[in-house]
């Protein structure tokens, strides 16, 4: 089973990256998906960054009993933690329900009534048309809402430190600029455009063969979203043992 | 003309088509009507391609369209409108968008051309200055409408309706019907209808093929339905009070 559905799922992909009928149509959609999947998670993505930050920077100050470790190690260790896995890793996890359930019950559907098969009587290769606009935005936006994250993340922190009194904000800002190595920058870009082309091919492959009606579309979107959710926390101890 | 050649179906072991055989001619609206699961929708299927067959010939104009790859059947598909029971419009667009759409992805017209077809298509089904609705304000006839509006932008050769009456008031399902007929002759269309509606056969159904557990099982106009000495035919013309009394 699982061999058939991963042979389904590479010629599901060629079939997504064939070259387009008609590039100026294809270039709306993917405008049109931008919009949806980047400004559309922001608001999500801002709220949930900021309190792990602050989350994250208290916990740390709360098993930091020792005297003799300096405050800013919480800087270090918030810095590193927010950027190298809450960002990529937590906020895709996240998107994988809002994302890629929102894909996968979409092309369910479109399947069910018999839209997708108006394409294809049309001539329009139905895959590349509705798929390759939703992955493509998504490699393209999903990096920059975990960069807005990353930043939120250490602002949270950065905020909620001083506030409750566990560092003051110069030892934070020292801490976070520690042995500072931009390489964990590159590290989480990395997992962000896999997890985004991970979590958006997944869940269009569940939607797009949706077969039934309206308890099957259910059905293909909460399969897009665990499928989604454990392929990305795989690929990201992958990346974390070869990368780190 | 379509023409069919020893068309057969299966799915796993239960064979839905068996050895079909029929020609469409152009210009008259052809019928293919029958009992539930008596292979209409895959029949319907299999002539647009969205189910391959296992054996036999699909011809259109000599074109054996079953032999085909996904990029060479597309010429064809240019040629082929289709009228989903459920309309398939899509409903991300609004109605303007809906007609545009086929326009957009194969024609290299300007955006004024392209809207004046879209107006010229929209008044042809009668709907007017309903451009910007969203596909969730229409009625279920004028969800139809717009689907055959779309179905003729880009001016095709052949037309398939799949239950063009289905869910639709015996008022508007005689609208849509004359509709379909009145294009089919105007341009000259391979008009194919599947249908289960004995109001839309006897009302527009020049040629009509009636299947019975896949097969073929009669086929004639629909003067000749009523008088056909066949018990199958016979149990699914006469099936309604209003058939019996009206032509028994």
């Amino acid at each position: 089973m699982f061999f058939y559905h991963f042979g389904k799922y590479l010629l599901f992909l060629k079939n997504v990256f064939t070259k387009p009928e008609n590039f100026k149509v294809y270039w709306k959609e993917i405008v049109r998906e931008m919009n949806l999947i980047g400004v559309g998670s922001l608001g999500i993505i801002a709220v949930i960054s900021i309190f792990l930050g602050a989350v994250t920077c208290i916990q740390t100050a709360y098993q930091l009993v020792s005297n003799l470790i300096p405050r800013d190690i919480i800087g270090v260790i918030t810095r590193d933690s927010v950027i190298l896995e809450f960002s990529p890793t937590i906020s895709l996890l996240v998107l994988s329900g809002r994302v890629g359930g929102s894909i996968s019950s979409q092309l369910g559907t479109m399947r069910v009534t018999e839209q997708i098969d108006a394409l294809e009587i049309m001539g329009i290769n139905s895959t590349g048309f509705l798929v390759l606009p939703k992955i493509v935005a998504a490699v393209i936006t999903i990096p920059m809402l975990v960069i807005i994250s990353m930043f939120l993340g250490l602002m949270g922190a950065y905020i909620i430190g001083p506030l409750t009194g566990v560092i003051s904000g110069t030892e934070f800002i020292s801490g976070v600029l520690r042995d500072w190595n931009s390489f964990i920058i590159f590290v989480a870009l990395i997992k962000t455009v896999l997890f985004s082309f991970l979590m958006s091919s997944v869940s269009a492959y569940q939607g797009f063969y949706t077969k039934g009606g309206a308890l099957e579309v259910g059905e293909s979107s909460t399969k897009a979203v665990v499928y989604s959710s454990v392929l990305i926390l795989f690929a990201d101890y992958l990346v974390a043992q070869i990368l780190l | 003309m379509i023409e069919l050649k020893n068309v057969s179906k299966s799915f796993d072991s239960n064979q839905v088509l068996k050895n079909i055989s029929a020609t469409f001619k152009p210009g008259i609206t052809n019928m293919i009507i029958g009992g539930s699961g008596s292979g209409k929708t895959t029949l319907l299927k299999c002539m647009i391609g969205l189910h391959d067959i296992d054996a036999g010939e699909i011809n259109y104009d000599g074109v054996d369209f079953s032999k085909l790859d996904f990029k060479e059947k597309i010429p064809i598909r240019k040629e082929i409108g289709m009228l989903f029971q459920s309309a398939a419009l899509f409903d991300s667009m609004n109605v303007e968008e809906n007609v545009l759409f086929p326009l957009n992805m194969f024609s290299d017209w300007s955006i004024e051309e392209k809207l004046d077809r879209v107006n010229f298509c929209l008044k042809r089904v009668n709907l007017e200055n309903i451009n910007k609705l969203r596909i969730s304000d229409l009625s279920g006839g004028m969800k139809k409408r717009v689907g055959i509006a779309r179905a003729i932008a880009m001016q095709p050769k052949y037309l398939f309706c799949d239950e063009p009456n289905s869910g639709l008031d015996p008022k508007t399902s005689i609208i849509i019907d004359n509709l379909i007929r009145e294009i089919t002759i105007e341009y000259q269309i391979t008009t194919v209808i599947n249908s289960h509606d004995m109001n839309s056969v006897m009302e527009i159904g020049d040629h009509i093929i009636f299947l019975h557990q896949g097969q073929n099982w009669w086929e004639g106009a629909n003067t000749d339905l009523i008088k056909a000495a066949n018990q199958e035919v016979n149990e699914f013309v006469f099936a309604s009070k209003l058939m019996k009394s009206k032509f028994q």
